[in-house]
């Protein structure tokens, strides 16, 4: 093992932890100790998402006061349900990161999915009498047809054309959601769920905490799909199109499938999703199908960083925690003592959100994910004058 | 008969307000790939400028109107030099930035003059109604014709009797070749900017004539149905907004009237995507 | 329009020879445009790694190579764009940080390879937006194309390609240019269009110095004294047109004509085919008068 030492320390150099690394190998002999030390810390470090996700999973039986980040105690009802909340968004962005970071698709119309789910499932429980379960089941079938269908068509045009058809069905939806065609959908209220379709363990405050598992499960689920697929080779041909769709037709390859696939997978997590939203706010209302409702999708993405595997979840976590903290915050008499000129735009969460967003687009490109790597490279300043590659005379109808 | 001419009135006066939204949208993609999701928010401040300069401000009607436009067009360039030029290499980015700006503005109205509407001030002499083949239409159903009508015929003649109308015209073509002849286009951004946000703001001022009011989400709810005609029109094509405003509003109102309420602005919508799918690059060309 | 014919032929002028010759001289002591270690980088894709280039002070300077060797991308480096890295001195002034109007301004004309047209407007209109300064010079171009004054109203999109690459051709010929650079001015014309372009452009190269990229090596022959040879996106070879053209076996080896040496040993035929020796691996002759280092 000791011998390892130096391959792992430059293992931890590549992954941040440079620090120790170098200087054991500056003085190889004296510093063992460290260096099996230094394995060790590494070694735990790179555990870090098991570890959290234990701590996440423990949560509930926590009494822990967290002031300033959450109203009442860890494990107290009301932050379990703002957390579980914030972790389906993270997902949710995750799975929409899936289309805009991985395959480079910006759809305006991800909500649409989202909904389906969460209204098919709740009026398949209100209408159809379903169980909960087969409900869920039909409401992440419907969300997955539905992209099929959608994704198919939509998918025929490019570019900013396929920005706009997807923007276009979600407002479809939108407003069919909101017309109460047939008085199912419940029009602006919204219809409750059911409480008596549902098993017990789901109901009522005190099992809040169950609900939180089944977030974080939903999480988990998300990231390992999105994971799996992104590094099948499915995943590396979305980098293709991502980086350049001719470059992809010109392998002899059609993105037209693959851009498909990523459309469907991401509307079944997006239809997912609504299933636990449903539990987890025990109705479906319109908001979650309006096109707001993608664009703040997007911020999250943004806001996280685009493409990176733990940027969208990120983003997602801060924006919803900061939907609900900055709207107490501008109740707050911290607020209200303010001249006008800062109270005004303070009390205004979307206000914050949108400048936020404009800040991260315009001096953050990459979103916080990117961040460490940007502080570190300008900390090193090591210039990396790209040097002249192989000979990829691969020149797209020019000369 | 005469349901027939007030739907008509109303669905024109609805196209006229899209037109203004949408010939400054569809002339901004066409010459710089810019999706404005801030144009809405464009529409929003001129609809708030006017309203306050109406009522807080204590001018007349028209010099309100004349005073919102003034607002809009300045928050229009300010937003293409502060935000939009220095991501000129980033596409998606200043897409993104206008999304930022279409969430913040709105929100920072509703924070100033709260989330419920304000009534308009109408001057008396729109405010009442005209018989017009037996049916009784509301005046400002004819300010918005006209306003969009001297919007459409300005700016068909700046587009082709101006040497600035010529860049732009050529611009949506081919960008990049105007530059390679000489020309500064990034000029030509700010202009159209200008140009986009003063008829946006004037559709401001004017919806709260139609309206009877404003509020913060006004020009947000109408920015969707501005894409759909600035799809169907044509980006770039200041004529084919004309004629696709037209038809969208007519459809949405009898549509509206005849089948269930709803449905106008569903059939709207679907319409884009059917048209999009049976010639995404046959309406702009420029599409992909 | 086989470029091979006339390669074969070998009807070498010796007088055009010398004349470029000196010319090539000529050009290294003061070119008018000097291009050194152009460097053109796209998504990530290396396109140009190391373009010399030097543009005659006067007469046509030939941008030769075969298809993808970075031809048009070289003129769209020197032209701001696409994004560039390296050295384009012209007259002095440095353009390589220079946005492209600005490059253009410094009075270079640009007929692109597509022709950059706009299509939606007329022939009248194109041929104004390109006016730079107070006195168009529409006596000239009228005079070179007399069909563009008839058709003034006609959208440019209707016409033929001949007359859409007279438009181009007159576009760059409107404003007092210190140089024309025009990517393939040919393509895709008929032969009697050609020549009419051809003539064109041997009387624009008369007064104004002129970089051609061009395939039709009978043209290049003709107007060109001077020529660089790109291969996979550098230098090959820069030096006089005829003697390049002349020798045969440079002519293979850079260009890619003559090709149907491989073929040719398979068909039976009555030539004898010489030309399928190993290409010698050093050039044999001072015809080529100058080798890049790479």
């Amino acid at each position: 093992m000791s011998t390892d030492t130096s391959t792992t320390s430059t293992g931890s150099a590549a992954d941040g932890k440079s620090a120790p690394g170098r200087a054991d190998r500056a003085i190889p002999r004296t510093g063992e100790s460290i260096t099996e030390r230094s394995t060790l810390i590494y070694r735990a470090l790179r555990w870090w998402p098991i570890a959290l996700l234990i701590l996440f999973l423990v949560a509930p039986y926590s009494a822990l006061p967290l002031p300033g980040l959450l109203d009442g105690p860890l494990g107290s009802p009301g932050s379990l349900q703002l957390i579980a909340l914030c972790l389906v968004y993270g997902a949710l962005a995750t799975g929409y990161d899936l289309l805009l970071g991985r395959t480079g698709l910006l759809s305006f119309g991800h909500a649409l999915y989202f909904a389906t789910g969460l209204y098919a499932t709740d009026l398949a429980m209100l209408e159809l009498q379903l169980p909960f379960a087969a409900a869920a089941l039909f409401g992440i079938g419907c969300s997955i047809s539905l992209a099929l269908l959608l994704g198919s068509v939509s998918l025929r045009v490019t570019g900013i054309g396929f920005s706009m058809v997807t923007l276009a069905f979600a407002q479809a939806g939108s407003i069919l959601v909101q017309r109460n065609p047939g008085g199912v959908t419940g029009g602006e209220e919204g219809r409750a769920a059911p409480v008596e379709m549902l098993p017990d363990s789901l109901v009522g405050i005190e099992n809040t905490a169950n609900l939180y598992w089944i977030a974080l499960g939903y999480l988990v689920l998300t990231l390992a799909v999105v994971q799996w697929t992104v590094s099948s080779p499915t995943g590396r041909i979305w980098e293709g199109i991502k980086e350049n769709e001719r470059r992809v037709e010109v392998l002899g390859l059609r993105p037209y499938g693959f851009k498909l696939v990523a459309f469907v997978i991401a509307g079944g997590l997006a239809g997912a999703g609504g299933v636990v939203y449903l539990l987890l706010t025990g109705g479906a209302t319109p908001q979650a199908a309006t096109s707001d409702a993608t664009l703040a999708l997007l911020v999250m993405v943004v806001l996280g960083g685009s493409g990176t595997r733990w940027g969208p979840l990120l983003g997602g976590v801060l924006y919803t925690w900061a939907g609900h903290r900055l709207g107490d915050l501008a109740n707050s008499s911290a607020i209200a003592d303010l001249p006008a000129v800062l109270r005004v735009p303070l009390s205004q969460p979307l206000f914050l959100l949108g400048a936020l967003f404009v800040a991260v687009v315009y001096l953050l490109p990459g979103g916080l994910a990117k961040l460490p790597a940007r502080i570190r490279a300008g900390r090193s300043k090591t210039d990396t004058v790209g040097v002249p590659g192989p000979a990829h005379s691969l020149e797209g109808g020019t000369t | 008969m005469d349901t027939v001419v007030l739907l008509t009135c109303t669905g024109l006066g609805l196209g006229a307000l899209y037109f203004l939204v949408a010939s400054g949208l569809s002339l901004i993609f066409g010459l710089m790939d810019v999706l404005n999701f801030a144009h809405g928010a464009l529409l929003s401040v001129g609809a708030y400028a006017t309203w306050w300069a109406g009522t807080e401000g204590g001018m007349g009607f028209w010099l309100a109107v004349v005073f919102g436009t003034a607002v809009g067009t300045v928050a229009a360039v300010l937003l293409e030099l502060v935000l939009i030029r220095p991501l000129y290499n980033r596409p998606r980015d200043q897409i993104l930035a206008t999304v930022g700006v279409g969430l913040a503005v709105p929100a920072l109205l509703m924070g100033i003059w709260g989330a419920d509407s304000r009534p308009f001030p109408q001057p008396a002499a729109l405010s009442g109604t005209v018989g017009l083949f037996g049916a009784i239409v509301p005046v400002n159903r004819f300010v918005l014709l006209a306003a969009a009508a001297l919007v459409l015929v300005a700016l068909r003649l700046f587009l082709s009797r101006t040497r600035y109308g010529l860049v732009v015209r050529a611009g949506v073509e081919d960008r990049a070749m105007v530059t390679a002849l000489g020309i500064d286009v990034r000029k030509a951004f700010t202009l159209v900017f200008a140009i986009g946000g003063a008829a946006a703001a004037l559709g401001g001022a004017l919806s709260g004539l139609y309206f009877g009011s404003v509020h913060p989400g006004q020009g947000t709810s109408l920015l969707i149905f501005a894409f759909v005609v600035v799809v169907m029109g044509g980006m770039g094509s200041v004529t084919g907004a004309a004629v696709a405003s037209v038809a969208v509003g007519l459809v949405q109102q009898f549509a509206n009237y005849y089948t269930a309420a709803g449905l106008g602005d569903l059939s709207v919508v679907v319409l884009l995507a059917v048209l999009l799918l049976v010639r995404p690059r046959g309406l702009t060309g420029r599409l992909a | 329009m086989t470029d091979s014919s006339f390669l074969t032929s070998g009807q070498t002028d010796p007088a055009v020879g010398a004349s470029s010759a000196t010319s090539a001289a000529a050009a290294d002591r003061a070119a008018l445009l000097s291009v050194r270690d152009l460097r053109v980088v796209i998504d990530g894709l290396h396109i140009l790694h190391g373009v010399d280039l030097d543009v005659a002070p006067s007469g046509v300077t030939a941008l030769l190579g075969r298809n993808g060797a970075g031809k048009t991308t070289t003129v769209k480096a020197i032209m701001g764009l696409v994004p560039r890295t390296g050295s384009l001195r012209f007259a002095g002034t440095e353009l390589v940080k220079l946005p492209t109007h600005l490059v253009v301004r410094q009075g270079i004309g640009y007929a692109p390879e597509d022709r950059g047209i706009f299509a939606g407007l007329t022939v009248a209109e194109n041929l104004r937006l390109a006016e730079r300064d107070g006195s168009p010079a529409y006596d000239l171009v009228h005079e070179l194309f007399p069909e563009l004054k008839q058709r003034a109203g006609q959208l440019a999109g209707t016409l033929s390609g001949g007359q859409q690459q007279m438009v181009a051709i007159g576009r760059t010929l409107l404003n007092g240019n210190r140089l024309i650079i025009a990517d393939e001015p040919t393509k895709g014309l008929a032969p009697k269009i050609v020549a009419e372009v051809a003539d064109v452009l041997e009387r624009a190269a008369a007064t104004v110095p002129v970089l051609l990229v061009e395939q039709n090596l009978a043209l290049v022959r003709r107007l060109a004294g001077t020529c660089a040879v790109l291969a996979d996106g550098r230098t090959a070879h820069r030096g006089g047109t005829a003697e390049l053209l002349a020798d045969e076996e440079a002519a293979r080896r850079l260009l890619g004509v003559g090709r149907p040496a491989p073929a040719a040993t398979s068909v039976p035929g009555p030539a004898p085919t010489p030309t399928v020796a190993v290409p010698p691996p050093v050039v044999p002759t001072a015809t080529v008068t100058k080798e890049v280092a790479p």
